[in-house]
């Protein structure tokens, strides 16, 4: 096919886009591996029993502030790297400031602490599982993800792949909180996090080859 | 470009058409001979792209910067795919090197340090045989001494300055 034949089917086949075309898309992948994920959990693990008396701690809402300032962050980066020649360090420092908030609180918790419960606040009771269900409940957001950026314009795939990465294992922790009853701010600084960055680990190593256009 | 991604097929078809040019100069010149028929190629994939992912060009932003962000990817993706690494030998770049020329100054005063430490007369003969490279006829008859007088006095020289290294040698070994 010529350049010249080409020229012509594309001009033939165009039609309007819309200029929130991206955000859109964005939305449509995130919502949808989101429920994914939330029906995932729901099934695999089930909400925590106690989830109404929760909702009135403070450690409860503190969860949720921090993986739902990550999933922002993330979900941000994802729009950021998107674009060609995006960069996503806006992004990593918002993130970097959700984390470095919630690290200052839990040495404050333990500051407060008497020295023989520092090891079961870090350690928590679930400190086998958390990370890896974590990373578990990325998946169909990673995957949400890597189809959003297959279809827009990320020039720089390692790092759109942590990106993507990032997104999806913030929005994985955020829903895994209604499920984990964990409330040591330790525990959440240093287990959620690390699944966090598993996932973005993931899709930096994933992005290079599955983001290719 | 705005005209297109509002969907008016006739700029739209301008703009290709501008873009399609352009483009293959642009591949053209960063392909090596060897690839050069892969700039139609390369063009016809970054129309594709351009046409495909449209909706990332932002409006409020230059369009060339977009393009060209495209163009380079797609021309970076071909090198990778065809594992080009771009080569050029090394004797052709030598003048890019910087030149160290310490090593010759040293050694320069190296020698001339040695040399004060030997008789007046042997010093001058070997700096002119050995540095300035005269023959030993020249300086014979430079001099006005005979040949083997000059001979016999460098060799003499010559042997002074390497006692005198083997004791310095000796005296580092201490």
């Amino acid at each position: 096919m010529t350049t010249n034949d080409l020229i012509e089917r594309l001009a033939s086949e165009l039609k309007p886009v819309s200029r929130k075309a991206v955000i859109r898309r964005i939305g449509i992948g995130l919502g949808i591996s989101a429920v994914a994920s939330a029906i995932l959990m729901w099934s695999w693990l089930g909400m925590r029993p106690d989830l109404m008396t929760a909702a009135g701690t403070m450690a409860f809402w503190t969860k949720f502030a921090y993986t739902l300032a990550l999933a922002v962050g993330g979900a941000w980066a994802i729009k950021r790297i998107a674009y060609p020649l995006g960069s996503i360090r806006i992004s990593l420092v918002v993130m970097g400031t959700a984390v470095a908030i919630i690290a200052a609180l839990a040495f404050a918790q333990l500051a407060m602490s008497p020295r023989d419960h520092y090891m079961p606040m870090m350690k928590g009771h679930t400190i086998t599982v958390c990370t890896f269900n974590i990373v578990v409940l990325s998946l169909p957001l990673l995957f949400g993800c890597f189809w959003i950026l297959r279809g827009l314009a990320p020039t720089r795939l390692t790092v759109a792949g942590t990106a993507a990465g990032l997104a999806a294992g913030s929005i994985a922790a955020l829903i895994y909180s209604f499920h984990c009853d964990e409330s040591a701010m330790p525990f959440i600084a240093i287990w959620y996090t690390l699944g966090v960055l598993s996932s973005a680990l993931i899709g930096a190593i994933a992005g290079r080859f599955v983001l290719r256009w | 470009m705005l005209a297109s991604l509002a969907g008016d097929a006739q700029s739209y078809r301008v703009l290709l058409d501008d873009v399609a040019k352009h483009l293959r100069g642009y591949f053209l010149r960063r392909l090596a001979d060897a690839y050069r028929g892969d700039a139609d190629d390369l063009v016809q994939e970054t129309l594709l792209a351009l046409h495909t992912r449209r909706q990332t060009y932002e409006p409020d932003r230059p369009f060339t910067a977009w393009l060209h962000a495209i163009a380079r990817y797609k021309l970076i993706d071909h090198f990778r795919r065809n594992r080009i690494r771009a080569t050029v030998p090394l004797d052709d770049a030598e003048d890019l090197f910087a030149q160290d020329s310490s090593d010759a100054a040293a050694d320069r005063m190296d020698v001339d340090r040695l040399l004060k430490t030997i008789p007046e007369k042997s010093r001058d003969l070997i700096y002119r045989t050995k540095i300035e490279g005269q023959s030993i006829a020249e300086v014979a008859q430079s001099t006005g001494l005979s040949e083997s007088l000059v001979k016999v006095s460098i060799h003499r020289g010559l042997k002074a300055i390497a006692a005198k290294l083997r004791g310095q040698a000796a005296d580092d070994d201490k």
